[in-house]
């Protein structure tokens, strides 16, 4: 399976998420400059961590606009899988792929932590090697990562269960001290109403080595691989 | 064509937390402040712009606010001054 990941000016993680897929996953991997205009026949698009155009205007705002989205989105109408990690969390939901918005921290700190996430839907195309409730340890590194959304669009996540991993305590409870960042609800990451674009702040690519302190990431990249495969 | 200055602050919705304005608030009140009630922190964005009437480059500035300039989601955003180049 062919992945390819897209470096924006400012990307910064694109190189994380390349060695995933190809060190530890043994699968194909190609960067997609942000300047293209076409996908290079990939499976899967990564849109990766980092601070693209500097974070300008707001995180993810004008990186929205580059001409790979045009095909990333393109993509994702199709039903193709879009995994949007950290800084692509917060240009897919710019781009309309993902509803609600990603602000400041609401401790103002950029926090670069380990956190515990509970995987809250396991029957998605990037968990289903997860057992539904297990918690995951995955590092964040993020200023910007306080999901918010209309109370309306938050139900409605919830209902359609696409609210996909919450920040749990130590017991795998929602825990206002667990919270990192303010989080409505506790959201770490959700996919779209098709299930085939997940936004997660937290970094799966960088848990996917043991020597890097846990390999709980591993999880995202094989699932999608199982069902791109199928 | 004419051109004009115009300038559009984007503040955080009200309703949504806004930390940033609260830490100001807090050593605002540090400073003796006590009268300040709340403080959004937003931006200030000033654009050149032709265009053949002033309704029209504002209305112009006005979809660039939607389309970029202000999150929907999170933000509002208004026109506050038009002046004339």
């Amino acid at each position: 399976m062919k992945f390819g990941i897209v470096t924006f000016p400012g990307s910064n993680c694109d190189y994380d998420a390349f060695h995933a897929v190809v060190d530890e996953l043994g699968e194909e991997a190609v960067y997609l400059w942000h300047k293209n205009h076409d996908l290079a026949g990939v499976d899967v698009v990564v849109l990766p961590g980092g601070f693209s155009y500097g974070d300008y205007l707001r995180a993810g705002a004008i990186a929205r606009f580059s001409p790979i989205m045009t095909e990333v989105i393109a993509h994702a109408e199709r039903g193709g899988p879009v995994l949007a990690v950290c800084n692509g969390f917060q240009i897919a939901c710019e781009a309309g792929l993902l509803p609600g918005a990603l602000l400041r921290n609401s401790n103002l700190r950029f926090q670069s932590d380990w956190v515990r996430l509970r995987v809250e839907n396991a029957d998605t195309m990037f968990t289903e090697k997860y057992e539904a409730g297990s918690v995951l340890r995955i590092p964040i590194a993020h200023g910007e990562g306080r999901y918010t959304a209309g109370e309306d669009v938050l139900d409605r996540l919830e209902g359609e269960g696409q609210v996909i991993f919450r920040y749990v305590n130590a017991s795998g409870d929602v825990d206002p001290a667990a919270n990192p960042n303010g989080s409505m609800r506790g959201i770490a990451g959700i996919v779209n109403g098709g299930g085939n674009v997940l936004g997660m702040m937290p970094h799966p690519e960088r848990a996917v080595d043991p020597l890097l302190g846990s390999t709980d990431g591993r999880g995202v990249f094989e699932s999608v691989l199982a069902r791109v495969a199928a | 064509m004419k051109r004009f200055r115009i300038g559009v602050h984007v503040v955080p919705r009200r309703g949504i937390l806004d930390p940033q304005g609260q830490a100001v608030a807090e050593a605002l009140h540090t400073l003796g402040f006590g009268g300040v009630e709340t403080v959004h922190v937003g931006r200030h964005i000033v654009v050149d712009v032709a265009a053949a009437k002033r309704n029209m480059a504002e209305e112009s500035v006005r979809d660039m606010c939607r389309r970029l300039l202000a999150n929907p989601v999170t933000e509002d955003f208004e026109i506050a001054t038009v002046e004339a180049l």
